[in-house]
């Protein structure tokens, strides 16, 4: 966003970012290309300290908005300003991963995953490094024994400890989190969450933190950004965002999450239930991409790509209708 | 059990259920006395962690387990008749036909070779529900229509992977249902599914119950799922049942510390934000060597020393029953 106070520089300025991946086309001779649109214009601005949330269904692209931004994949168009910096320090930005079974070498022990980015890129000696280990496996509940075993040994929960870990060894000022909590059960997931927000606290992290659980987001985010089909079509405070949702997308989101206790409210509360799934991101449809399934679409919606537009309070939402 | 306070007999009724799976490192007791029923009608929801016992009971109903799993004691009864003593073939008669089954992954459930409508029609084939071709399609397109799949006609001969996961879910579900079955047991049929996609399976689920008058069972890890869809709630851990109450009554007043550390879990909804969540501490009991107390007893705040040392027995009144030694009048408050 640009709106944001002037001394509130932002960590982390996105602008006009794109990721295109080429597919093999249906035709083999027909040398037709053709290109998945993941991500397709999205500008995002972070200050420093503050948690922004990223919500969408699968396929909207916040994942490849994630690793695009952390540079594991290369951008197809747009700026990535980290720090007033457009080829930042790897070590600054680090991710966690969802899948804490694929995203740690069963080959090598708990001691060797963390250490392994200090080693990477030259920091400390080799008694330095073991004895950040053992700090970071403090930091994130773990015992300091459990450097010298292998991953194979440790619950799920513990395993996505030590993905933190191994993320915040290298001394990251921002962190994407690609759903670090989804495949852990709900007592776990708690305990995890518990773990990134001291984290924050200690090391004054910044979080780019992407899920689909939507409670969870607005628990843990300072903003939160709505995605659909590439981009980004809502993003407010947490508090707005959730009391207040403009975009039509945001409100059928939002009255999806299953809630304990609806018997409280009265029967003026109604599900929006959307109709059928996300269009391909081969072939978005033409203007807004949420047209298709928007029970409010008018004709001028298939024009042209509706903007992000400032309602006020830090409040902004792609969508053409008043 | 409530059962007895209930006019007719309960539909299905499982009683003193014990599962083992013997692997090589031991024996794994995976169910450990799981009591529950389910009258006609009802929808009922099993909630737990991975781990909990939750599938295996529903597998263990249908005598779908897995090797090395068996079932070493209890009984499951179904309209009055002993499941566990049934002959193979008889189970596979009444599989599909009389109770079935919706998994959470609907893309290995579904054979990727046979056109969707090939495996709707071949439900009915199997239980000689057809009386001839076309009628068998026109029956899979009825249930394909009423699961809500657009146009169905054509889509009858669509292939698996031509479907989305929220199609091949609606797919599962109508082949799950062409039979009328009187029990459905669905086991975390929208954990694989995004939230406004897990909206629409939820509701086609409460139509077709309405419509079918099917009783369904609800497997779900999720808390907020069961709330809105259930009538009456079991609440599992280690193995074990915690915890059973009608949905209201569950959520407004837990009884086992296991539910309502559940609650404190998870964000409040129009809570503050930034409320420090309670996390359950510790992980679940290691079922190769089950303790001899409460399975929580581990991770809970208020255990006390026969917590340990025996099992806890139900207390509660009516619907709602938890097996826990606080409640017991003696215990100190």
């Amino acid at each position: 966003m640009s709106g944001r106070d002037a001394n509130d520089r932002p960590i982390l300025e996105v602008r006009g970012l794109k990721k295109h991946f080429p597919v093999r086309s249906k035709r083999f001779f027909s040398g037709e290309r053709r290109v998945v649109k993941a991500v397709d214009g999205v500008d995002l601005s972070i200050s420093r300290g503050e948690t922004v949330g990223l919500v969408g269904e699968s396929g909207c692209g916040k994942s490849t908005l994630g690793r695009t931004i952390v540079r594991l994949y290369e951008p197809t168009e747009g700026q990535i300003i980290f720090s007033g910096d457009a080829s930042p320090d790897r070590r600054k930005m680090q991710m966690i991963f969802q899948d804490p079974y694929a995203s740690l070498n069963p080959r090598m022990t708990v001691g060797d995953i963390i250490s392994e980015p200090l080693a990477i890129h030259g920091i400390g000696t080799r008694a330095g490094r073991a004895e950040r280990v053992h700090s970071l496996l403090r930091q994130v509940g773990l015992n300091p024994d459990h450097a010298m075993r292998y991953p194979h040994e440790f619950s799920g929960g513990q395993r996505q400890r030590i993905g933190i870990a191994r993320a915040l060894s290298a001394g990251p000022e921002f962190v994407v989190c690609d759903e670090p909590i989804s495949a852990l059960d709900v007592s776990i997931q708690a305990q995890v969450v518990n773990v990134l927000e001291d984290l924050r606290e200690l090391y004054g992290l910044t979080y780019l933190f992407i899920a689909h659980d939507l409670s969870m987001i607005r628990h843990i985010s300072d903003r939160v950004g709505v995605m659909y089909l590439g981009r980004i079509v809502e993003i407010a405070p947490a508090e707005e965002l959730y009391g207040n949702p403009w975009h039509p997308y945001t409100k059928a989101l939002l009255s999806s999450i299953p809630r304990i206790g609806r018997w409280k409210e009265g029967a003026g509360e109604r599900r929006i239930v959307l109709k059928g799934d996300v269009p391909s991101p081969i072939d978005p449809p033409s203007g807004c991409a949420f047209r298709t399934r928007c029970a409010y679409a008018a004709e001028k919606c298939a024009d042209q790509v509706p903007a992000l537009k400032d309602r006020g309070a830090g409040h902004y939402v792609a969508c053409r209708l008043q | 059990m409530s059962a007895v306070t209930e006019a007719a007999a309960p539909l299905l009724d499982v009683k003193g259920l014990n599962v083992s799976f013997f692997t090589h490192v031991g024996e794994v007791r995976a169910i450990r006395g799981v009591d529950f029923h389910v009258n006609a009608r009802e929808t009922v929801g099993i909630v737990g962690e991975s781990g909990s016992g939750k599938s295996v009971t529903s597998l263990a109903i249908l005598r779908l387990l897995p090797y090395p799993g068996r079932v070493t004691s209890g009984g499951v009864t179904f309209r009055g008749e002993d499941l566990l003593q049934k002959s193979a073939g008889a189970m596979r008669a009444l599989r599909g036909d009389e109770i079935s089954m919706v998994f959470q992954d609907p893309m290995t459930s579904l054979n990727p070779v046979f056109t969707i409508g090939e495996q709707i029609v071949e439900a009915l084939a199997v239980h000689k529900k057809k009386k001839g071709a076309r009628e068998a399609r026109a029956k899979a397109i009825e249930m394909l229509n009423l699961v809500g799949i657009p146009d169905a006609a054509s889509r009858f001969g669509a292939y698996p992977h031509e479907f989305s996961g929220g199609m091949r879910q609606r797919a599962m579900i109508a082949m799950a249902l062409v039979c009328e079955p009187s029990l459905l047991i669905a086991d975390e049929p929208t954990t694989a599914l995004d939230v406004t996609i897990q909206a629409q399976i939820l509701e086609v689920m409460k139509d077709l119950r309405e419509k079918t008058g099917a009783s369904v069972i609800l497997i779900t890890h999720d808390l907020a799922v069961v709330s809105e869809t259930c009538s009456r709630i079991i609440v599992m851990y280690g193995g074990q049942v915690m915890e059973e109450a009608p949905t209201r009554e569950l959520f407004e007043n837990p009884l086992h510390p296991y539910t309502r550390g559940l609650m404190r879990c998870i964000p409040a909804q129009g809570g503050a934000a930034r409320e420090r969540l309670v996390p359950i501490p510790g992980t679940p009991p290691d079922l190769l060597k089950p303790p001899a107390g409460c399975p929580f007893v581990e991770r809970c705040g208020e255990a006390m020393r026969i917590c340990l040392a025996s099992r806890p027995v139900f207390y509660g009144e009516g619907r709602h029953r938890a097996a826990c030694w606080r409640l017991d009048p003696e215990a100190p408050r």
